[in-house]
């Protein structure tokens, strides 16, 4: 008797994505992306972002509702803690970022994932944005990702899908590569 | 005016390199009369465009020709290369091609169904173009380049000859290919402090099981890997070369082997802000991804002893330990601070067809063709992956010009005639 194996499904239009790359390899300039965000002071440390518009594909888009994020400090920082760090906000940019990658290539070598889940440390060196030490940078001074998975694959093709996902990642190269970034006042 | 008149023939070939001179004697043996343009000499990119202690990254069985092979007592060597230059010479004299030497292409145009070719001596008509220059052509550098300080050394693979050119400061090389790791090796040797920047690599070590890497590859079907079989043929033509050298000692050169030595590795090259290099913070992933797929790429070649006659006789395979990185490699480097006067471009090579002026590139300037066919009539010839994985090596050439040279029959409207070409009984023999 033969088996059949169900098919692998993780949520992931792979045929969707491997069109658009073929879409956009012939047509460079629809793969010309804007990402946006704007952001209002509250009050004190707190602020509050919001994601809504952007462009691509030639066009504008919008998100099918306004995101709202509340950032702060916590009340060791002498704040109200009335969100999220905005240091942390890049862990949790870089760990979703990475994450959508597994889910999509891990559809594409028909690897079915049952649970995925990653675990972020970030070290910080406060002398740093303190200005206590000039030597030592604001940002991290490394991050640490740990990812437990569960999926119907050896250990070594989970170990290379996630290292593709790296590969692949916008946020990782975000923060492993330096950005040009230009602040203006109007 | 000109007082020189222009020549004609059916078809000419730019480059009387290994491959250029293999379609020469397929032509002949076909009774198509054409002409090799050579811009120098026989072999002139192995005379005059390698660094000193360069040899082969394939063994010396693996050096073969149509009807001519390496023949001397050192079968898993590996050529240096005033062997290489002999053997490309001899292969010449053995096929009686029609050289030209210190003949240079300046353009190649096309002219109704035919092709005229401008050359430093006379201008050529033709029927048809095979451009067998080499994949090797120009140096790449990256746009960052231009933001280096003045002061700072920079070379290329192309121009660096042997640590004697170098003052005694550190050097930057970018890029950790073949070029990368072993110009980081001899550099450091040599008693100056390397840095290496590593991005994307392919580990492999020398031997496996007693036998060469090359001979593993070639026994899985790898190198004959066709180029509309593989699902991303933009990217396996963009795979840089593995980290080989080609060393009597048949020796393993890795990160591991260079850390070892004293060289610092650091994550790729993407920026220089003033005197300040920067690096990227992928190292770590790199290396990972390199060695899980060297592990893979050793277990296949166990699946497919396991399943052969063969098998059972080798030794058993060992594996090689995870590539060593620091807790935290550099991101920043300050030249001056460092000390690194030279910056060395180990980045790869791409072809120069700078003199095709015909509407055959794509946006990104790199030669549009189909397995080597450009257009009917016009053909490449050695480039990475062209037409299999092996046809940028010099046995590869063997396929190709056989495939490409019927191409070019059916092109110019000829028929191919009984040729003896490849099925001669007698085979020329080397000793170098």
């Amino acid at each position: 008797m033969k088996m059949s194996t169900p098919p692998v499904n993780n949520g992931v239009n792979v045929e969707a994505l491997l069109g658009a790359r073929q879409a956009l390899t012939d047509m460079p300039e629809a793969a010309q992306f804007k990402w946006r965000a704007t952001c209002e002071w509250v009050n004190g440390t707190h602020s509050r972002s919001s994601v809504q518009s952007f462009f691509g594909l030639g066009t504008e888009h919008s998100h099918k509702t306004e995101f709202k994020y509340d950032a702060d400090h916590p009340a060791i920082f002498a704040s109200e803690d009335k969100g999220a760090t905005p240091v942390e906000y890049v862990l949790v940019g870089l760990a979703s970022c990475l994450t959508a990658g597994i889910a999509a290539i891990a559809q594409n070598r028909n690897i079915q994932l049952r649970s995925v889940k990653a675990t972020l440390e970030a070290g910080m060196d406060l002398q740093g944005i303190l200005g206590i030490d000039s030597d030592v940078r604001n940002g991290f001074n490394g991050i640490k990702v740990t990812y437990e998975i569960d999926a119907n694959a050896p250990k070594a093709d989970i170990k290379a899908l996630v290292a593709q996902s790296q590969r692949r990642s916008a946020v990782f190269d975000i923060v492993t590569n330096p950005t040009n970034v230009t602040v203006e006042v109007v | 005016m000109s007082t020189v008149s222009t020549g004609a023939t059916d078809v000419l070939i730019i480059g009387a390199g290994h491959s250029g001179l293999a379609m020469s004697a397929w032509l002949g043996a076909h009774g198509i009369e054409h002409a090799v343009l050579e811009r120098g000499e026989i072999a002139n990119s192995w005379r005059h465009e390698r660094w000193d202690s360069l040899r082969l990254l394939t063994p010396n069985w693996q050096s073969r020709l149509p009807d001519y092979r390496y023949a001397g007592d050192d079968p898993d060597g590996f050529m240096a290369m005033p062997e290489v230059i002999q053997f490309i010479r001899r292969y010449a004299s053995f096929t009686g091609a029609p050289v030209r030497t210190d003949t240079e292409v300046i353009s190649v145009r096309q002219d109704g169904t035919d092709y005229r070719v401008m050359t430093s001596q006379r201008e050529w008509r033709c029927r048809a173009v095979v451009m067998a220059s080499g994949a090797n052509g120009v140096a790449n550098v990256p746009a960052l380049a231009a933001a280096l300080p003045a002061g700072v050394r920079r070379m290329t693979a192309k121009t660096y000859k042997n640590p004697g050119q170098l003052d005694a400061s550190g050097v930057l090389i970018v890029g950790a290919s073949a070029t990368g790791l072993q110009l980081a090796d001899e550099i450091q040797r040599s008693g100056r402090e390397v840095t290496l920047a590593v991005g994307e690599h392919i580990r492999m070590p020398r031997t496996y099981r007693g036998r060469d890497v090359q001979w593993w590859l070639d026994a899985a079907g790898i190198l004959d890997q066709k180029f509309d079989e593989v699902d991303d043929l933009v990217r396996a033509r963009r795979i840089p070369s593995p980290q080989l050298v080609g060393t009597p000692e048949r020796a393993t050169l890795d990160l591991n082997s260079l850390t070892a030595r004293g060289v610092r590795i650091a994550g790729r090259l993407v920026g220089v802000d003033g005197r300040k290099l920067q690096f990227s913070g992928t190292l770590r992933n790199e290396c990972a991804m390199a060695d899980l797929k060297l592990t893979r790429m050793l277990e296949n070649f166990d699946a497919l002893a396991a399943g052969s006659t063969w098998g059972a006789s080798l030794p058993p395979g060992e594996r090689h330990a995870a590539t060593r990185v620091e807790d935290s490699p550099p991101l920043g480097l300050d030249l001056a601070s460092e000390r690194i006067g030279t910056v060395m471009w180990a980045t790869g090579f791409r072809p120069d067809f700078s003199w095709l002026q015909m509407p055959v590139f794509d946006p990104r300037g790199r030669l549009r063709h189909e397995g080597g066919v450009v257009t009917p009539g016009l053909y490449a010839l050695g480039l990475n992956f062209m037409r299999r994985r092996k046809s940028s090596f010099i046995h590869g050439a063997e396929d190709d010009v056989r495939e490409l040279g019927t191409h070019l029959l059916g092109a110019i409207g000829d028929r191919p005639q009984n040729a003896l070409w490849g099925q001669s009984p007698i085979s020329m023999s080397v000793t170098p």
